[in-house]
């Protein structure tokens, strides 16, 4: 795996600079690896991973959507339309009892309710949705919620 | 006047007090201080292993165990050890689970040393292997190892720090605190040495997992040695899980059942929590070690480059987590005064070579179990603290 990111996959958030001084590379050289990572479709942007209980005015759901696969193209043509909508954070196609796993979320659940059936459900070639609403957040992307803060009682220096 | 001080046995009296314990007690006056001083993983114990502790608690498995440990435990380290040591140990005789590897190393030499047997030990060393055998009233004989070979163990000294008398060699292979790692061939010619002489071996290899380049061997897996070696392992290191308290020791069966004797008297038995977490750390914990020691291995690579860069001399250890640097060149005091003038200027601790004996004079040990955020910034201090030196 490419050195830059795995550093990056380790969570620890590191300056361009401060990731050249790890790696023994210089800043340009970590700065064209992050452009070929975006280039290859890799590395598909940067964002901070932000608790999603701390804003209280944004709802989150978790819809899932049965769609009719088309002759050519299958599930693709529905999924990226869908996915071009500024309300679906996430979309995934599945398997199992559905097709589509769409994460959006709203200012309230009256915009989610209403974004499910004049946007989502009259899409031609969707068949059914299900939305479900989170309610809380315990883990983020591989961040725990509620961290375990360090032991304090470890020893500064020891054999 | 009274002085309960008279108490006190002529040979504890006599132990010297562990330059790390004085060299601690000053970094805990200093508000925040970087610590490369410490020996043990920045990682938490993976959670899988920390959950299987407290499932036992909420399944009420509070009570002792076996004296030689839990026979599950024993069962799966004995395939462990015949999967990645390639040594083959009876679960029922000869594995003994014990209170981290301090005990173990501990009950060997009590189970073996006779008052004036002599053990060979190389330095720089773990600060425990001297005193562990004034304890038992023998005579250690260090042999010192240096950078010039990464500090393996070459055996023609050995040969020649060998006299009449000597029972034991004690081996620590990845060696903290140099990282240091002896190769197969050199272990090959050690142990026919050993076998020549009538040696017994008392090998810890808790940084077996942490070893870098190629694979470790243990000198038990060598042509009869596993006859003559008490192997000792534990779970602090590799898995994290130094707050457990549990190693295991495995040898002949009459050297075990030695050790067992001393064992059930003195500690009846390693906790049973962490015990049922051993398993779980050896049956499902393969993937958790090799996220952790790739992350090490990353770490690595960086500190040595950057103390070579800073004019510290330092050789890529080969195994553990520590960089073992020599005081930059030049520098006319000794380990401590470096260290301690490192700590005031600059407020970031590194341990002095001469914690781990005498040998260790001219190095620190720097542990980059750190954040890398931790490691540059200690660095580069260590880099400004040089510079300020003008040597």
């Amino acid at each position: 795996m490419n050195p830059v990111l795995k550093l990056l996959l380790e969570g620890e958030p590191l300056s361009t600079e401060q990731m050249g001084e790890v790696l023994g590379m210089s800043e340009v050289e970590v700065a064209v690896e992050l452009e070929k990572l975006k280039e290859e479709g890799v590395l598909l942007g940067w964002r901070p991973i932000i608790n999603p209980d701390f804003d209280e005015d944004v709802v989150r759901a978790v819809i899932e959507v049965k769609i009719s696969p088309e002759r050519e193209g299958g599930f693709d043509r529905l999924a990226e339309r869908i996915s071009k909508f500024d309300r679906v954070e996430t979309c995934y196609l599945m398997s199992g009892a559905y097709d589509l796993m769409l994460v959006i979320h709203a200012e309230n659940l009256k915009r989610i309710a209403s974004f499910v059936f004049e946007k989502l459900a009259t899409l031609e070639g969707v068949v059914s949705t299900a939305t479900h609403f989170m309610l809380k957040a315990y883990k983020e992307q591989g961040y725990l919620i509620a961290r375990a803060a360090a032991p304090e009682d470890k020893p500064s220096v020891s054999p | 006047m009274y002085d309960p001080q008279q108490f006190v046995a002529k040979h504890v009296a006599g132990l010297p007090r562990s330059g790390i314990r004085d060299f601690f007690a000053i970094v805990s006056q200093m508000k925040d201080a970087i610590s490369l001083g410490i020996g043990e993983p920045d990682f938490i114990t993976p959670w899988h292993i920390r959950e299987a502790a407290i499932y036992a608690l909420e399944r009420g498995k509070t009570s002792y165990t076996d004296n030689r440990g839990l026979l599950k435990l024993r069962q799966v380290l004995a395939d462990y050890i015949g999967k990645n040591f390639g040594m083959g140990y009876k679960p029922e005789n000869e594995i003994l689970v014990t209170v981290g590897v301090s005990e173990a190393l501990d009950i060997a030499l009590r189970a073996v040393i006779n008052p004036g047997d002599k053990v060979l030990y190389h330095e720089p060393c773990y600060v425990s292997y001297h005193p562990s055998v004034s304890l038992v009233h023998g005579q250690a004989i260090p042999i010192a190892t240096s950078a010039a070979d990464d500090f393996a163990l070459d055996p023609d000294k050995v040969i020649e720090a060998w006299e009449p008398g000597v029972k034991v060699l004690i081996l620590n292979f990845p060696t903290n605190p140099t990282g240091g790692v002896t190769d197969r061939t050199k272990l090959e010619k050690l142990a026919k040495f050993v076998i020549e002489k009538d040696i017994l071996v008392i090998s810890d290899e808790v940084y077996a997992e942490l070893t870098y380049e190629g694979t470790h061997t243990s000198i038990a897996s060598l042509p009869g040695m596993q006859e003559r070696t008490i192997f000792l392992h534990g779970f602090s290191k590799a898995w994290a899980m130094t707050g457990f308290r549990l190693g295991f020791a495995c040898g002949p069966a009459p050297l075990v059942e030695a050790m067992m004797k001393v064992h059930q008297y003195a500690m009846m038995c390693a906790p049973i929590l962490s015990q049922e977490a051993g398993v779980e750390a050896i049956v499902n914990g393969a993937q958790s070690v090799a996220k952790m020691k790739e992350q090490y291995q990353r770490r690595r690579d960086y500190i040595t480059r950057r103390f070579n860069e800073i004019g510290l001399k330092c050789h890529v250890p080969k195994g553990t987590f520590y960089a073992f640097p020599a005081l930059p060149k030049g520098f006319q005091g000794k380990s401590m005064d470096f260290c301690q003038g490192l700590l005031n200027a600059e407020k970031v601790a590194v341990v002095p070579g001469t914690a781990f004996g005498p040998s260790g004079e001219g190095f620190f040990r720097a542990s980059f179990s750190n954040s890398y955020e931790q490691l540059i910034a200690a660095t580069e201090a260590i880099e400004r603290y040089v510079g300020s030196l003008k040597l």
